[in-house]
C-alpha cells in the first residue's frame, strides 16, 4: 500500500457524478492504490480473478460521493412515498449501491444494462439525473419517461440503459437479446442483465442462457442476491441457492456485492470473458436495507438484528469511508461536507421535481405506437374522449 | 332459440370436377315452426367471369401461392435491410416447418437465419431485446398456440415499451406464424389468437388472406417500427392467387390498418379475415390448384347472389388497427352486417365489429348484427365434430339471409 499525500486541496465538486470521468488510466497524475477485496472470489468452471484491485484516490472519493448520493436518493424516495407523492410501487436499492457503481466503473456507456424494478440507482449510475428520477417517481412531465412509466420503468437508451422491467425474470432474455444485437452489429460491447435471487429460478432465464451459450453471446447475467425474493428467503425458494453455479455449463463467479472494488474487478473480468467466450454469471452477495417495496416493512421475514448487523459489518459506503481514512485521502469533516452537499443536491432536485407539472392529458394517447397511421384511440367513454394516434 | 342440425350428405373431401353435394338443414324458428330446407350445392370448376371478378386483379399475369408470397417478402426485406433477421424453430436447416423460409439460410447465412431451441419464452424475449437495441427481428412461432409460452414478452416487453418509456424504447419486431385451425390437429393446436392480441394497445395485428395480402402486409410489418403480430393460416399456404406485376415488385407494400373490399355489394356486409375471406367470397378465379376442400370453394357471396342477395365482402387485413371507417361506410350502404371469424365467439373480433357498428352507424342498421364464429368449444378431433366447430360456407349464407330477413325462402326469387 503506497502512502499517499492527503488530497485536501482536491476540489470535491469535481467529483459530481455528472462530470465524473472514469479515465483512471491516466494515472500519471494520480497514484494507484491497491486494495484487497474483502473476500476472495469463488469461481464455478472458471479461474477467478485476483482479489487485488487497483484504484485511485479520486476513484475512491467518487465512489463515496456517488454511493452517498444514491443512498440519499432512496431515503428521500421513502419519505416522498410516505407523503403520498410517489404512488404505486417503489422498490428501494439502499444497501446495494456498490453493485451499481462497481459495474459502471468497468464498462462504457456503449455497454448495455437491463435490470428489474429496483432500478433507480442503476439509472443514476448510467447517467440519469436526480430531477428526472424524482419527477418520474412523482409522475411529472420532467420524468425520464415523462411520467408515464413510474418507478419500475426508468430508461436511458442513449447511455445503454434499457430499463426498468416490471415482470420478474423477463429482463434476462431481453438482456440476452441486447447482447445478441451487440454481437450482430459487431460492436465489441457487452450486456449486463441484472436479476434477483427470486428471479434466478425463472425458466426463461435458463432458456435465454442456453441460447446465449449456444450462440456465444456477450451476455453477463448478474444475480443481485440480496437473499430475499420479496419475503421468501433464498433457501426457501431455491434448492440450490448457489446462484453462480446455476448456469451449470456457463461459468460463474461469486462476488462480495457490498465491496465496490470487488464488483469493479468482477465486472472488468466478466466483460473481457464474455467478449471472447460467451455468457457468464456473476452472483453479487448483497443486501437491501428496505423491504421488498414500500409496502413491505421488511421485518416479518428477517430480524432487525440481521439488518443492523449487515449495516454495521458490510455497509458499502462505510467500507469506502474506511478505505479513504486508512489511505488518508480525506478527513472526516471533508466526507461530512460531501454528505451535506449530496443531501442538498437531493433536496434541490426534489424541489425542482415538485415544480414540474403532471403530463398534459393529451399524453394519454402519445407513444402507443411509433407510427399510428392516424388511427383512432379511445378514452373510457369513447363518445367523449377520442384521439388520433399520429 | 334457434337450433340447427346439420347432416351433410357427403364428405367435404371430393375431387375437383363436376359433382354435386347435398346438404340439408333443419331449422327451428322461434315460433317453433319447423322448416326443412334443402340445398343443392353445385360444385363447378372455377371459371373466369368478368362481372364476378374480385377487384384489382386487372393485369394479373402470374399466380403465386401464399407460401411463395411470404417467402419472397421475407427474402426481399432481408435483402433490403441488413438489420432484418429471422429466428424460430426449424426456420433454417429444415427450411421452415411449413417451408415459408425455404432457401433463406443458404442465402443469408446462419447469422441472419437462426434455428432456435424449443424455448419460446427465451427466444421471443431475445428477439424483443434485439429489437430494443435497434435490430429488426422476425420471430416465427411454429403456430401461434405456442406463442402463449412467450405471451408475456409480446405484451409486456414488446407492446407496452414504447408507451412506458415515452418513446425511448421502440420495438420494431414481427411475430409471425400460422394461426387458427388447421385440419385434424386437435384442441391445443387450433386456436385463433386474433382477438387475444388485438385486445392490446401497442400491438398491430395483421391477418393476410391472399398472396397479395401476404406479400404486402408482411413487408409492411417488417418495415413498421412497432411490434406486429402477423397471423397467417396454414391451410392458405398452398393456395394460389393471381398477382399483378405491382404486387411482385420489391417495393410493394400494403397499408396497415386498411381493410379491402374484396367484393362490392348492396344488401349485406360480410366482414371476414384470413381463411374465412375465401369462404365469404369466390376464390381465385384462375386457380387450377386441386384443393381437397372443394366444398368450400362455393363461396357464400356466390350462393347469395343466386338468391338475389348482393353481399359486400370486406377482407379486414388488419385486426388492430381495425378499419372501422371502411366497415361502417359499408354498413351505412348495405344496412346489414354479418361478421365472420374462425376464432371463439365470446369477446371475439366480431363482437368488436358489431359494437363499433352499433356505436357509429346504429340508425343505418335494418337488422341486428349477425355473428358467425367458431363453436364455443375446444377444437375436437373427429372430422364431423371438427366441421361443426369451424364456420362453414352455409353458416355464412344463413346468417346473411337472417340479416336480410330472408331465412324463409320466398316463393318467388327477388
Amino acid at each position: 500500500m503506497a502512502a499517499v499525500r492527503r488530497l485536501s486541496a482536491v476540489p470535491i465538486r469535481r467529483c459530481h457524478p455528472l462530470f465524473l470521468l472514469r479515465s483512471f488510466s491516466s494515472a500519471g497524475s494520480e497514484p494507484t492504490i491497491t486494495v484487497e477485496t474483502s473476500v476472495p472470489f469463488t469461481g464455478h468452471k472458471i479461474d477467478p480473478p485476483s482479489r487485488s484491485v487497483e484504484t485511485t484516490p479520486s476513484e475512491l472519493l467518487s465512489f463515496f460521493r456517488e454511493m452517498s448520493l444514491m443512498r440519499r436518493m432512496e431515503i428521500a424516495a421513502d419519505s416522498l412515498y410516505k407523503s403520498k407523492l410517489i404512488r404505486g410501487f417503489c422498490h428501494l436499492y439502499d444497501g446495494q449501491e456498490a453493485v451499481a457503481i462497481g459495474l459502471e466503473t468497468s464498462i462504457t456507456k456503449k455497454d448495455a444494462i437491463i435490470t428489474a424494478y429496483r432500478d433507480h440507482c442503476i439509472y443514476l449510475a448510467r447517467g440519469g439525473t436526480l430531477v428526472e428520477a424524482f419527477s418520474e417517481l412523482m409522475g411529472r412531465r420532467a420524468g425520464c419517461s415523462k411520467g408515464k412509466g413510474g418507478s419500475m420503468h426508468f430508461y436511458k437508451k442513449d447511455s445503454g440503459f434499457f430499463g426498468g422491467h416490471g415482470i420478474v425474470g423477463a429482463q434476462v432474455p431481453l438482456g440476452c437479446g441486447l447482447a445478441f444485437a451487440q454481437k450482430y452489429l459487431k460492436e465489441g460491447t457487452v450486456t449486463f442483465s441484472l436479476y434477483g435471487d427470486g428471479a434466478a429460478n425463472q425458466g426463461q432465464l435458463f432458456e435465454a442462457l442456453n441460447i446465449s451459450a449456444l450462440w456465444d453471446l456477450p451476455a453477463i447475467l448478474v444475480c443481485e442476491n440480496n437473499h430475499y425474493g420479496m419475503g421468501t428467503a433464498e433457501w426457501r425458494a431455491a434448492k440450490s441457492p448457489a446462484y453462480y453455479k446455476r448456469g451449470d455449463y456457463v461459468p460463474g463467479l461469486k462476488v462480495d456485492g457490498m465491496d465496490v472494488l470487488a464488483v469493479k474487478q468482477a465486472a472488468k473480468f466478466a466483460k473481457e470473458y464474455a467478449l471472447k467466450n460467451g455468457p457468464m454469471i456473476l452472483e453479487m452477495d448483497t443486501y437491501r436495507y428496505h423491504g421488498h417495496s414500500m409496502s413491505d416493512p421488511g421485518s416479518t421475514y428477517r430480524t432487525r438484528d440481521e439488518i443492523s448487523g449487515v449495516r454495521q459489518e458490510r455497509d458499502p459506503i462505510e467500507r469506502v469511508r474506511k478505505l479513504i481514512f486508512s489511505h488518508e485521502l480525506a478527513t472526516a469533516s471533508e466526507l461530512k461536507d460531501i454528505e451535506k452537499e449530496v443531501r442538498k443536491e437531493v433536496d434541490d432536485a426534489i424541489a425542482e421535481a415538485k415544480e414540474s407539472p403532471m403530463p398534459d392529458p393529451s399524453e394519454l394517447f402519445t407513444n402507443v405506437f411509433v407510427k399510428g397511421f392516424g388511427v383512432e384511440s379511445f378514452g373510457a367513454d369513447r363518445k367523449e374522449v377520442k384521439a388520433i394516434l399520429p | 332459440m334457434l337450433t340447427r342440425w346439420i347432416e351433410p350428405a357427403s364428405t367435404q373431401r371430393k375431387d375437383v370436377g363436376n359433382c354435386q353435394a347435398q346438404g340439408w338443414m333443419r331449422g327451428f324458428l322461434r315460433d317453433g315452426e319447423e322448416i326443412i330446407v334443402k340445398f343443392s350445392l353445385a360444385l363447378r370448376k372455377v371459371l373466369p367471369t368478368g362481372s364476378a371478378l374480385p377487384m384489382n386483379y386487372s393485369t394479373a399475369t402470374k399466380e403465386i401461392t401464399v407460401r411463395e408470397a411470404l417467402n419472397s417478402a421475407l427474402d426481399e426485406e432481408m435483402s433490403a435491410d441488413p438489420k432484418v433477421f429471422l429466428m424460430g424453430e426449424e426456420v433454417g436447416e429444415y427450411q421452415g416447418a411449413y417451408k415459408i423460409s425455404k432457401g433463406l439460410l443458404e442465402k443469408y447465412g446462419p447469422d441472419r437465419v437462426l434455428d432456435t431451441p424449443i424455448t419460446e419464452a427465451g427466444f421471443a424475449g431475445i428477439g424483443v431485446g434485439a429489437a430494443y437495441y435497434g435490430l429488426r427481428p422476425v420471430v416465427e412461432f411454429m403456430t401461434f398456440n405456442f406463442s402463449l409460452q412467450a405471451i408475456d414478452h409480446i405484451i409486456n416487453s414488446a407492446a407496452k415499451s414504447n408507451y412506458m418509456s415515452a418513446g425511448q424504447i421502440s420495438v420494431p419486431i414481427v411475430f409471425r406464424g400460422p394461426n387458427g385451425a388447421a385440419a385434424g390437429v386437435g384442441a391445443q393446436h387450433s386456436q385463433c389468437f386474433a382477438a387475444w392480441y388485438a385486445h392490446v394497445p401497442g400491438l398491430k395485428v395483421l391477418t393476410p388472406y391472399s398472396a397479395e395480402d401476404a406479400r404486402g402486409l408482411l413487408k409492411a410489418a417488417i418495415r413498421d417500427p412497432d411490434p406486429v403480430v402477423f397471423l397467417e393460416n396454414e391451410l392458405l399456404y398452398g393456395e394460389s392467387f393471381p398477382v399483378s406485376a405491382e404486387v411482385l415488385d420489391s417495393s410493394f407494400c400494403l397499408p396497415i390498418g386498411k381493410a379491402k373490399i374484396e367484393r362490392e355489394g348492396k344488401h349485406v356486409t360480410i366482414t371476414a379475415y384470413s381463411k374465412m375471406v375465401g369462404y365469404a367470397l369466390q376464390e381465385s378465379l384462375f386457380s387450377k390448384h386441386k384443393s381437397i376442400f372443394l366444398l368450400n370453394h362455393i363461396k357464400a357471396a356466390e350462393i347469395l347472389s343466386k338468391e338475389g342477395i348482393s353481399a359486400e365482402v370486406i377482407n379486414l387485413r388488419s385486426i388492430r388497427p381495425l378499419d372501422r371507417a371502411t366497415i361502417n361506410a359499408s354498413v351505412r350502404k348495405t344496412n346489414r352486417l354479418v361478421t365472420v371469424e374462425e376464432g371463439f365467439p365470446q369477446h371475439g373480433v366480431g363482437a368488436e365489429i358489431g359494437m363499433s357498428v352499433v356505436e357509429e352507424s346504429f340508425e343505418y342498421l335494418d337488422a341486428p348484427v349477425e355473428r358467425i364464429a367458431g363453436a364455443d368449444v375446444p377444437m375436437p378431433y373427429a372430422a364431423n365434430l371438427e366441421r361443426m366447430a369451424v364456420p362453414q360456407v352455409d353458416n355464412i349464407v344463413h346468417a346473411a339471409k337472417r340479416a336480410c330477413y330472408r331465412s324463409v325462402p320466398l316463393a318467388a326469387t327477388a
